[in-house]
């Protein structure tokens, strides 16, 4: 192992180095609640490769130069040298005195992927150009955009959500490599902001249990949906069976019908009707009969270990569900 | 086929490669600029119509053709022509493998290579001018490349790259006076470095002074720093010649390195004289150099010739001193006086004979030139350009028959004729006279000054100068060939016209050229020294240390700048502004916010008090607070009530 460490310090001393200040760098940035605003100390500079294949073509231009002693050739050779420095400058420029502050993470299932929305915004005067967002040692595609003058933007950062829960953003680096791409500026950031990951469902097939309610009736049917009580506005995860299209032509949005439930007909999910399986095959089921109860216009409960949560419907009980799950226990 | 760039980018990456190989295409063989063309515009079609890129087995076919064209074409790959040949279709067929972001800097990065390559075959004035537009191009293409997604407005891209390239120009300019420069090559040029130049060769063949007659280029330049010799006295010594083979004159070789004895006469000389580099060692000295104070780096050899250790790359300035008036060489050695007399046997007899009768008749050395001298003057011999071609034995054909020559023919014939008289003789190149430069007080010596004249060794007064042509055509040395052409025909065009107004703007031209040239061009290790010497920075340590700090501080000042640019503003609020602007206004009419009042107390009691400002203030109230409160700082109609409301309040 040290043989090998001595090894990587020989072949790559630049690498290496560069490994180990980035590590003791990233140990030490803080989580803030945001905005964050990246000042010039925040900043890190280092020559791309092509800013070293820059440097090199300069000195061979120089070289060149001075074999000939051609003055024109120097002249280019330094106005160069000239323009790499003030590429520097204006790489380091690029990046310093933005703001960053987190957005949206609208939650995802285990198994998808989680998007950050991460809002950078520029209070100068001079528009910023090729703005990226990367997860540190990744070589993914990065968000990439310009912000205007006094403008803002949003860059997405997208990573794998595995696992149910709190997906914390983590570090990322905020970089840019314009003008020139000779070289790399960059800022670590983290911001205090998380994705909940959903339960992965379970395969569909299974169906929900025989309702435990006081009818005692068999689900499946409308039965849910029996008291007309009129028409709302049409919401996202509203089924298309509960919308009335005879309106449709008339007021252009669709309508929904809305319906009174007796209390009789509920449908309770219940921990303790999957007693086979483990914790997690459990909550993966649960998850399952959560989409597909919803999805049926049921109103449902949920039964936990220790919570309960009562029967109702729509998108907010059906987070509330769906968080439960993936909280439960919190891995 | 996916492309890192977008197809309006590689477009102008097309648009700047072209700007950048143009001056190449003039100059590289015709079958190569047509194939460069080419295959930009086969690039150019796959981008616009959606083509796919050429297979990679292809990809190496054409380019091993290609490489295998330029060897067979320039018999050589390094080189500069050849180079600039390879480096030019490389760069162009790395087009058709450019896919990914790597393969785009690559190419913009040999762009600039591309462009540097340019000076080493022509660093006139122009040429700056074409560095900085080129180098904005780049400079601007490299940022489109940079920046993934849509284009960036073609505008902006080059106020941007022209803001660079203006911020990077003082530091190059630190640089380029402050980078301590190193004398000569660091390894050895190619052959063809300089690429075709024109000047004085290395032995007289016929035709090779007529050759350099039809250019104009310049061969130096020289200012005269205490008086200007006479046009008879201004002979600027090149490549001597003692050996006749029958055909030309070359020199023997017996370059005694030993410098010969100079015993000048009067004060010598001084002048400045300020080369072209021409890859020779000759320093083109006036007659003769003052042996005593030689110029740095040079050295006099056995023939009065001034030379320099290396053949003259770059523009070279020669401080120099010469005795217009001399004995050069009053003795001469066995080997020397046998060598200026050397005939080859079997040539010429008619001159031989002619030589021969001469002597016969009693004649001594000095009065067998006045004949042979008296001769060209009295017959009908004649000076131009276009001379017919000569038999076998050229001097006999010249002197009896066709009688029609320049310089080369006169000088020639006449060292023959008085070697076969038994005088020791040989045959001097150089360059004669020069024009006056009225605007900057220097002359101009350019190639067709060209010339070629005689020296006899006399007992006594060493090697003297004889100049046959001047005997023929006395114009030549006191007017230039200009003059003395004025009857023959087929005048190379640049004589044609020179006529007052068009040549005092050829003049103004070349004094801006003379002062590019002394100044930039010839920037170079003594130039630098002696530049630096003025501000006291006498060694290399020092043109470091203090190139650092300038460095520093330019960077410095760049910082600054971006710093500035990117500073965050405060927002800016026109609303506040245009009120701030009233309450200057009322507090001239006596009227002043009260710090605990707000806008509208302050308005109510405005009114209140000065009832005849009244609607004025109402109506700047209500415009304040809509713009301020309602239309989210924009609303440039109720700025221009504020402004009349403002314009209103007056008593």
């Amino acid at each position: 192992m040290r043989f090998w460490l001595i090894f990587k310090i020989l072949l790559h001393p630049l690498r290496y180095a560069q490994e180990r200040i980035d590590a003791w760098v990233l140990a030490r940035v803080k989580r803030q609640p945001g905005p964050i605003e990246i000042t010039r100390r925040r900043v890190y500079i280092v020559p791309t490769r092509f800013g070293y294949g820059f440097a090199a073509l300069a000195f061979v231009m120089l070289m060149g130069a001075m074999n000939y002693s051609n003055s024109m050739a120097f002249a280019l050779t330094f106005l160069l040298a000239g323009l790499g420095l003030v590429c520097m400058h204006q790489t380091h420029g690029n990046m310093v005195n933005l703001r960053i502050h987190a957005g949206r993470a609208e939650p995802v299932f285990a198994g998808e992927t989680a998007h950050f929305d991460i809002h950078v915004e520029n209070p100068a005067a001079q528009s910023r150009y090729a703005i990226a967002l990367a997860w540190p040692k990744t070589e993914a595609e990065a968000a990439q955009g310009d912000i205007e003058a006094r403008g803002a933007t949003h860059l997405r950062l997208s990573r794998p959500a595995p696992q149910r829960g709190w997906l914390r953003s983590g570090i990322f680096s905020l970089f840019t490599e314009f003008p020139l791409g000779l070289f790399h500026a960059w800022t670590w950031a983290e911001l205090d902001t998380a994705c909940l990951v959903y339960p992965r469902p379970a395969a569909p097939g299974r169906p929900p249990p025989a309702t435990a309610g006081v009818g005692g009736h068999a689900s499946g049917g409308r039965s849910g949906q029996d008291e007309f009580a009129g028409l709302r506005n049409y919401q996202r995860g509203d089924t298309a069976r509960s919308i009335h299209w005879k309106s449709l032509p008339k007021l252009q949005t669709p309508m929904v019908k809305q319906f009174t439930e007796t209390v009789d007909r509920e449908l309770w999910l219940d921990w303790n009707a999957l007693p086979e399986l483990d914790t997690e095959a459990r909550l993966s089921q649960l998850t399952r009969w959560v989409l597909d109860v919803e999805a049926e216009g049921l109103a449902y409960g949920l039964r936990l270990p220790g919570t309960v949560l009562a029967p109702a419907r729509g998108d907010v009980h059906q987070h509330q569900c769906l968080k439960l799950l993936a909280l439960y226990e919190a891995p | 086929m996916s492309d890192y760039l977008t197809q309006t980018t590689l477009l102008r990456l097309l648009a700047v490669l072209l700007l950048v190989l143009g001056p190449h295409l003039t100059r590289l063989p015709a079958w190569e600029s047509l194939l460069l063309l080419t295959v930009i515009g086969w690039r150019a079609l796959i981008a616009l119509r959606q083509w796919r890129l050429p297979a990679p087995w292809l990809r190496s076919l054409i380019a091993l053709a290609c490489f295998a064209a330029v060897y067979a074409n320039f018999r050589s790959i390094s080189g500069m022509t050849a180079g600039t040949a390879l480096l030019s279709v490389m760069a162009v067929l790395k087009l058709l493998e450019m896919r990914a972001r790597r393969d785009v800097m690559v190419v913009v990065l040999l762009m600039y290579f591309i462009l540097v390559t340019h000076f080493l075959f022509s660093q006139e004035l122009w040429t700056v001018l074409y560095l900085l537009g080129s180098a904005i191009a780049i400079t601007a293409l490299l940022m489109d490349c940079n920046h993934a997604g849509e284009a960036l407005p073609l505008r902006m891209l080059l106020r941007a790259g022209g803001v660079m390239v203006l911020r990077a120009l003082p530091l190059m300019l630190v640089f380029f006076v402050l980078f301590p420069r190193i004398p000569g090559p660091l390894w050895s040029l190619p052959t063809d470095a300089g690429g075709g130049r024109t000047g004085l060769s290395e032995n007289m063949s016929p035709g090779d002074i007529a050759s350099l007659m039809e250019s104009d280029e310049v061969a130096f330049r020289v200012r005269f720093l205490d008086r200007v010799p006479a046009p008879g006295e201004r002979y600027w010594r090149g490549p001597v010649f003692d050996r006749f083979d029958g055909r030309g004159w070359k020199p023997s070789g017996l370059t005694v390195p030993r410098p010969p004895v100079i015993e000048g006469s009067g004060a010598p000389l001084h002048y400045e004289l300020t080369l072209e580099p021409q890859g020779t060692r000759w320093l083109l000295a006036l007659d003769m150099p003052d042996p005593t104070a030689l110029p740095p780096d040079s050295a006099l050899v056995g023939d009065g010739l001034l030379i320099a250790p290396r053949p003259i790359e770059q523009r070279r300035i020669v401080q120099a001193s010469a005795y217009t008036r001399y004995v050069l060489s009053p003795t001469l050695g066995g080997r020397e006086l046998a060598q200026a007399l050397q005939l080859p046997p079997g040539y010429n007899p008619r001159t031989r004979e002619l030589a021969a009768q001469w002597r016969a008749q009693g004649l001594d050395d000095a009065a067998i030139v006045q004949k042979a001298l008296q001769m060209f003057r009295r017959e009908n011999f004649s000076y131009t350009l276009q001379p017919p071609r000569l038999a076998r034995d050229s001097v006999d054909d010249f002197l009896f028959n066709t009688r029609a020559g320049f310089c080369e023919h006169y000088a020639g014939s006449f060292t023959f004729l008085m070697r076969a008289a038994n005088i020791p003789a040989r045959v001097v190149t150089g360059y004669q006279g020069g024009e006056k430069n009225e605007v900057g007080d220097y002359y101009v010596v350019r190639q067709y000054d060209a010339h070629a004249w005689s020296e006899v060794w006399l007992q006594g007064r060493g090697w003297v100068r004889i100049d046959p042509t001047a005997a023929v055509a006395p114009e030549r040395v006191e007017h230039g060939v200009a003059s003395a052409l004025t009857l023959a025909t087929g005048l190379p065009g640049f004589f044609a016209h020179r006529n007052g107004a068009r040549l005092s703007l050829t003049m103004r031209w070349d004094w801006v050229n003379a002062k590019w040239n002394a100044w930039v061009l010839a920037y170079g290790p003594e130039l630098q020294a002696d530049f630096l010497r003025n501000f006291g920075i006498e060694d290399v340590g020092t043109m470091i240390a203090v190139m650092t700090v300038l460095i520093t501080l330019a960077t410095g000042v760049v910082s600054l700048l971006m710093l500035r640019q990117f500073m965050s503003v405060q927002p800016h609020d026109p609303a506040l502004r245009l009120w701030r602007r009233a309450l200057r206004r009322l507090q001239k009419l006596g009227l002043e916010q009260q710090p605990p009042e707000g806008p509208r107390d302050f308005a109510e009691r405005v009114t209140r008090e000065r009832p005849e400002l009244g609607s004025a203030m109402q109506r700047l109230l209500s415009a304040y607070l809509r713009l301020r409160y309602l239309d989210g700082g924009h609303a440039p109609e109720a700025e221009r009530e504020m402004l009349a409301a403002t314009r209103a309040l007056r008593r």
